[in-house]
């Protein structure tokens, strides 16, 4: 069930447009500002708010890289694996940083603290090697970095 | 040297109040109040600006084709998508100064008399976020948004939208879709945005850059911006590079320079160490220079004369030490992984495309992968999918294979990747040993 401050937020978003429908991904959004992820029950309340069928909006959630349809940990940490980064150094940093995690790409800690997910270019090319840790850039990295990074996050 | 774009960017940016002092919002003033939205247009086409998203379409005579007789909605929207590999410019100015693409969208607006106008940001650009968000705040407080603007009678409400990740988002009419909340899979064209976009009602979409430029263009004219420029685009260009250069950066610089200016002296040329091999001249989409294109003109006639894109004008060096198939593999990953998969040559060719070359970099490919390369450069190519992903994504591939063939052949001949894998010294028994099993 979404709560009230879901539904009134949504609520909202349909007001600023002209079809529900349109309000999909702000819909969406919601959801995982609030829960994290979108499980299949969310999807079923979206579809109800959004007169739409719980497939559409499961079709809009699967295609966008950031609507996470699974759990994800606490922090979630966007390694780029763009080219920039490729050329800079990204070999080290993704073997530095699965080691210290003890996960792959795609994977959540055991403690439920990290999930680390690849991203295309952050956008910081010259700053490369790049990641992001929820709403923190890194830049410049170097693996001997990465350690004090990671404890900043609990 | 002057730098329009540049010149005021700050980190945190300008406050309305500075941005103001320094002849801010003067262009929304002068446009609003004494020019006709036709003369807006007019004067933008004069100047022959070139939209800087990557395409480089006149920006004046996409805003013509609006028609301006109907009733009803029209939108313009602001693409700061940048999720192209390899380019960082519009971060730069969705960051160090908002206002000025407030002002350029204020302006864009009234000349197509849109009603509504929205930022298409990616998620990842979060200072950017916040710095829009309070920057479009501040201009409704000063009477620069909203209704009856500056008591004109013109009115424009203006919204944020932030992405949920998708590179097929920046493409336009794709990112019509996702405004619309649906998938981001491409629209047929015609008929085109100007005529049916956003909800069906015309629709302007621009780069930021293109449109950070317009309040300049405004206040000091045509003639102005063609002079800022060597060539005949006119006007200054963000240009970048990264890679293994002393000092990857950003600069604008007047339209035109040389790539050898651009790489050997604002870049500092390679670090100590590595030789220069070769350059995506304008994002990840676009055809390896190399070595004798160092004195090309970096303007859109001047690149596509030596057989690649402008694009997006940031751009991404390949040196001596980094393995060209590697390179083009991770590149062909990121196409791959970000085709809306809606056309299936695009669907099916660019996972091949990506497993040849992973093939080929792991040292397991054979002699006829590279006609195969090949040919997907043309199944791929221009007229054969159903957007510009696919032919954008060929477009490394198919240079990379004309300038870095032996590399390509190496691999394969010697089964293993002669960069990542370097030849251990083998002692001479070995080899004895070796032969005896031969
Ligand atoms: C796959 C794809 C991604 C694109 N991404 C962007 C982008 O992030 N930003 C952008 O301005 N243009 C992008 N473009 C180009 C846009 O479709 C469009 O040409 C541009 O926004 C128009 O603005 P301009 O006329 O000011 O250049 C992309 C094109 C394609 C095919
Ligand atoms: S070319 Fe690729 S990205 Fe473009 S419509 Fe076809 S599948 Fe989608
Ligand atoms: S390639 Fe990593 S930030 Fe652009």
């Amino acid at each position: 069930m979404l709560s009230m401050t879901e539904k009134e937020k949504i609520e909202e978003e349909i007001r600023l447009v002209p079809i529900k429908k349109a309000a999909c991904i702000e819909a969406l959004k919601i959801v995982q500002a609030h829960r994290r992820w979108v499980s299949d029950e969310s999807i079923r309340d979206v579809a109800d708010i959004l007169d739409m069928s719980p497939e559409e909006v499961d079709s809009v959630a699967t295609f966008y890289n950031l609507i996470f349809r699974q759990p994800v940990g606490r922090h979630i940490i966007l390694l780029c694996d763009s080219i920039s980064c490729y050329v800079m150094g990204l070999k080290g940093i993704h073997e530095e940083l699965t080691g210290l995690l003890g996960i792959q790409y795609g994977q959540t800690t055991a403690d439920g603290r990290f999930t680390l997910l690849p991203n295309p270019c952050l956008g910081t090319c010259d700053h490369a090697p790049a990641l992001m840790v929820d709403n923190d850039l890194y830049r410049d990295l170097h693996p001997a970095a990465l350690a004090d990074i990671l404890d900043k996050y609990t | 040297m002057e730098r329009p774009l540049t010149q005021h960017i700050t980190f945190p940016p300008l406050e309305l109040r500075q941005y103001e002092a320094i002849g801010g919002y003067q262009a929304v003033r002068k446009a609003v109040r004494h020019m006709q939205p036709k003369d807006v247009t007019a004067l933008v086409k004069e100047s022959n600006m070139k939209g800087r998203g990557g395409a480089g379409f006149s920006t004046g005579m996409k805003w013509s084709f609006v028609p301006m007789d109907v009733p009803g909605p029209k939108y313009l929207v602001a693409n700061a998508d940048e999720m192209e590999p390899g380019t960082f410019k519009d971060r730069w100015l969705l960051e160090g100064n908002p206002h000025q693409l407030l002002e350029g969208m204020i302006v864009a607006a009234y000349a197509i008399q849109a009603t509504e106008a929205f930022v298409f940001l990616r998620w990842a650009y979060k200072d950017a976020a916040i710095a829009i968000r309070k920057a479009i705040a501040e201009a409704y407080d000063a009477g620069y948004l909203g209704k009856d603007i500056l008591g004109t009678g013109y009115s424009l409400e203006m919204h944020l939208h932030t992405g949920v990740g998708r590179y097929m988002c920046g493409e336009e009419t794709a990112l019509l879709n996702s405004l619309e909340g649906k998938r981001a899979t491409p629209r047929a064209k015609p008929p085109f945005p100007q005529v049916s976009g956003l909800f069906g009602k015309p629709t302007i979409v621009n780069n930021v850059e293109t449109l950070s430029f317009i309040p300049h263009i405004i206040n000091k004219g045509a003639d102005w911006f063609k002079s800022l420029s060597r060539t005949a685009d006119g006007g200054t260009k963000i240009y970048g590079v990264s890679g293994r250069v002393r000092k990857p950066g950003a600069w604008e610089l007047p339209m035109g320079i040389t790539m050898r200016e651009l790489i050997e002296e604002y870049a500092g040329g390679m670090k100590e160490g590595y030789g220069f091999r070769g350059v995506l001249p304008g994002g990840a989409s676009t055809d390896f220079l190399i070595d004798k294109h160092m004195d090309i003109t970096l303007d859109f006639a001047g690149v596509a004369a030596a057989g690649s894109r402008l694009g997006t004008g940031t751009m991404v060096v390949l040196d001596d030490q980094t393995c060209p198939v590697g390179f083009v593999h991770n590149l062909e990953h990121f196409f791959a992984q970000e085709s809306c998969g809606f056309c299936t040559p695009c669907r099916e060719g660019l996972p091949w495309t990506e497993k040849l070359l992973w093939a080929i970099e792991q040292g397991r490919g054979q002699e006829e992968d590279l006609e195969l390369l090949l040919r997907h450069t043309e199944w791929l190519g221009p007229g054969n999918t159903f957007c510009a992903l696919a032919p954008g994504a060929m477009e490394p591939l198919q240079s990379a294979l004309k300038y870095f063939r032996d590399d390509f052949e190496r691999h394969i001949r010697e089964h293993r990747c002669p960069y990542h894998d370097p030849v251990p010294a083998v002692p001479a028994s070995a080899h004895l040993h070796h032969t005896h099993h031969l």
